[in-house]
């Protein structure tokens, strides 16, 4: 027990040795911690655009709530019904009623063309043709600005995210839908879920603007719980007179943000790698000219009994420290620039923009610290024996 | 003395020691068969010119090098066949060092430098404490233990050294070139209070220099040249 307190104390000594002494190197010091700053900034940054787009699509869908699709449909885009089918689909045990009827909305689904506020380009805007019970079914919908639109008039709602990204969204302007100029009377929020990015107008308005007959493409049903999910997909999936496919939203959004998410974190490991080979050699660097410079003092505490172990611990400890440092630097920086910063991208399932906004979650400050630590023991290693192992004798009498 | 009471009483024991150092494919004999006594309570000074091998044996009986052939015996441990963990330990229970250039911890004040052989104890901090003011006082620095050592000047940074070196009571003081940094006065300071170590504390010290002046203090003086002892004088 006295032998490991010793070893402890000892460990304690030469640490603290080595941070006071980090004012005169603080040239090679702030290098290195800003080189770790910059890594996990980077790799938290572009973490932090997957994951916004994630929680933009995740946050859309409740276990409670469905979407039907015809049978091999990947997306809105490539599904079809006619009246009769998402009749059927309203009235299937387990969707949930009010006064009005089921809580289900058949909806259809098309794609105007809009200019991006931020380049000029034109983009894909999604312009969703809903039924009256579309604002129950999903949650936290709400109009934060004008009104709901008339039902059987050419008039849209835009999403808060749509508005913002693009041009000719405000409550007062107006839409190019086919040939007419379709006024937009209202805004409406949705807890930040893709919902944000769509225009929605009557669904009767929408089929006629595009001939579309009495078509839809989806149906988006509440249920009455998380549990009746089974209930529903059962009745509907045996049903002769259905050919369906039957998802939870959550999961259809999750699935829906899978390809982006996997190629950005992707993307983001691979650039974050290749800065923290760079990051370890300026950590070794710093290490190594912190051991140089310490060669007499190491030694010293060295011939006065201080073991070898001690010596690499606690140089890898300071080592740990500059990282870490550089490490909540860099999560601070990527938290102060990229959380809730907006944008809007291609969500490659529907072919239509989506507007999210960048997460810096906790889980991705604690992967950049965890990717910080890790350049720390691989930088203050190698210094760390260096410095054990040289010998005594020598070392002491170095200037 | 007779045989054994001589063995009773001696420190060190160097019996055929060789040291070899290699450059390159080249072999450096800096030490040759050599043999050394040395008793409890001496104050030996090892003298001679750079490259005489007399730094190196201070290093061997110090545990701080380990030599190619031979033995050395010190306070009765043939530590030629110690671990390099067990010389650590070994060198913290027997060792005071004193360096040619003080060897002091830029960020720690002088009475923390005196401290830190103290933390490879098992001492408690008031203990250690205690140990310090004591080892600053025999030095006469206790008006500086606050200060760091570049507000010193080096004498007093010497004498902070020897602090050091003594403030475990070790077995074996080893003083390394003590005044080789120093003037004349700050000089003669340190070597009037390793002589009042060794005569009125009994402490061993076995002193490394090249200064006759140096040597002139000690109670046995051996010279080597060429890595082996090539004179003895006896104040």
């Amino acid at each position: 027990m006295n032998a490991m307190l010793n070893w402890l104390a000892q460990i304690a000594s030469i640490t603290k040795f080595g941070l006071m002494s980090i004012p005169q190197r603080r040239g090679a010091v702030f290098a290195t911690v800003i080189g770790i700053a910059g890594v996990v900034a980077v790799l938290v940054g572009v973490l932090s655009i997957g994951a916004g787009f994630r929680r933009a699509m995740t946050n859309s869908g409740s276990a409670d709530a469905a979407i039907v699709l015809r049978s091999g449909s990947d997306s809105e885009m490539v599904s079809g019904f006619g009246r009769a089918e998402t009749r059927l689909i309203a009235d299937a045990p387990g969707v949930a009623r009010n006064k009005d009827g089921p809580l289900a909305s058949a909806e259809l689904f098309v794609i105007i063309n809009l200019a991006k506020r931020s380049t000029g380009t034109d983009a894909n805007v999604p312009l969703r043709g809903v039924e009256g019970a579309a604002v129950s079914v999903r949650e936290n919908l709400q109009v934060a600005e004008g009104r709901m639109f008339a039902w059987g008039k050419n008039e849209v709602i835009v999403g808060r995210g749509a508005s913002r990204e693009f041009a000719g969204l405000e409550v007062g302007s107006t839409v190019k839908v086919g040939r007419e100029a379709w006024p937009v009377v209202g805004v409406f929020t949705a807890n930040g879920g893709v919902a944000e990015s769509e225009i929605w107008t009557d669904a009767k308005v929408l089929q006629a603007a595009y001939k579309r007959g009495d078509s839809f493409q989806s149906v988006y049903a509440r249920l009455n719980s998380a549990a009746a999910f089974t209930e529903f997909k059962d009745a509907l999936t045996s049903n002769p007179q259905l050919n369906v496919k039957v998802l939870r939203q959550s999961e259809h959004y999750a699935a829906q943000s899978e390809t982006l998410t996997r190629l950005i974190s992707t993307l983001g490991f691979i650039i974050a790698f290749l800065m923290a080979i760079g990051a370890v050699f300026g950590a070794l660097n710093t290490m190594y000219s912190a051991v140089a410079a310490r060669t007499r003092e190491i030694a010293t505490l060295r011939a006065l009994g201080f073991g070898s172990g001690a010596v690499v611990i606690a140089l890898m400890i300071e080592s740990l420290v500059l990282a870490l440092l550089g490490g909540a630097v860099g999560a601070g920086l990527a938290y102060a620039a990229f959380n809730n910063y907006r944008a809007a991208t291609m969500n490659w399932q529907s072919f239509s923009q989506v507007t999210f906004a960048f997460a810096v979650t906790p889980h991705l400050l604690v992967q950049g610290v965890v990717w910080a630590t890790l350049i720390g023991l691989i930088g203050g290693l190698l210094p760390a024996i260096r410095a054990a192992r040289q010998p005594i004798a020598a070392a002491l009498r170095e200037l | 003395m007779s045989d054994s009471q001589a063995k009773n009483n001696e420190l060190v024991r160097v019996d055929n020691v060789e040291k070899i150092f290699h450059r390159g494919s080249e072999e450096i004999h800096v030490l040759s068969k050599l043999s050394l006594l040395v008793p409890t309570g001496e104050f030996l000074a090892l003298m001679g010119p750079s490259g005489s091998g007399k730094s190196t044996l201070l290093n061997l009986i110090g545990g701080l090098d380990r030599p190619t052939n031979g033995t050395v015996t010190v306070a009765g441990d043939r530590i030629d066949q110690l671990s390099d963990r067990q010389l650590a330990a070994w060198r913290a229970r027997h060792i005071g060092f004193v360096f040619q250039l003080y060897n002091l911890m830029p960020v720690l004040t002088a009475e923390r430098n005196v401290e830190l052989p103290l933390l490879l104890t098992t001492l408690t901090k008031a203990q250690r404490q205690k140990h310090v003011a004591t080892a600053l006082a025999m030095v006469g620095l206790s008006h500086r233990a606050k200060h760091y050592p570049r507000t010193m000047s080096g004498g007093e940074q010497q004498r902070v050294g020897i602090a050091r070196g003594i403030v475990t009571d070790p077995t074996l003081l080893l003083c390394d070139e003590p005044t080789g940094d120093l003037d004349r006065k700050a000089g003669d300071e340190i070597l009037n209070l390793l002589q009042a170590l060794n005569r009125e504390h009994g402490k061993t010290i076995i002193m490394v220099t090249h200064d006759p002046h140096a040597s002139a203090r000690a109670a046995r003086t051996v010279h080597l040249t060429k890595g082996q002892l090539t004179r003895e004088a006896v104040a």
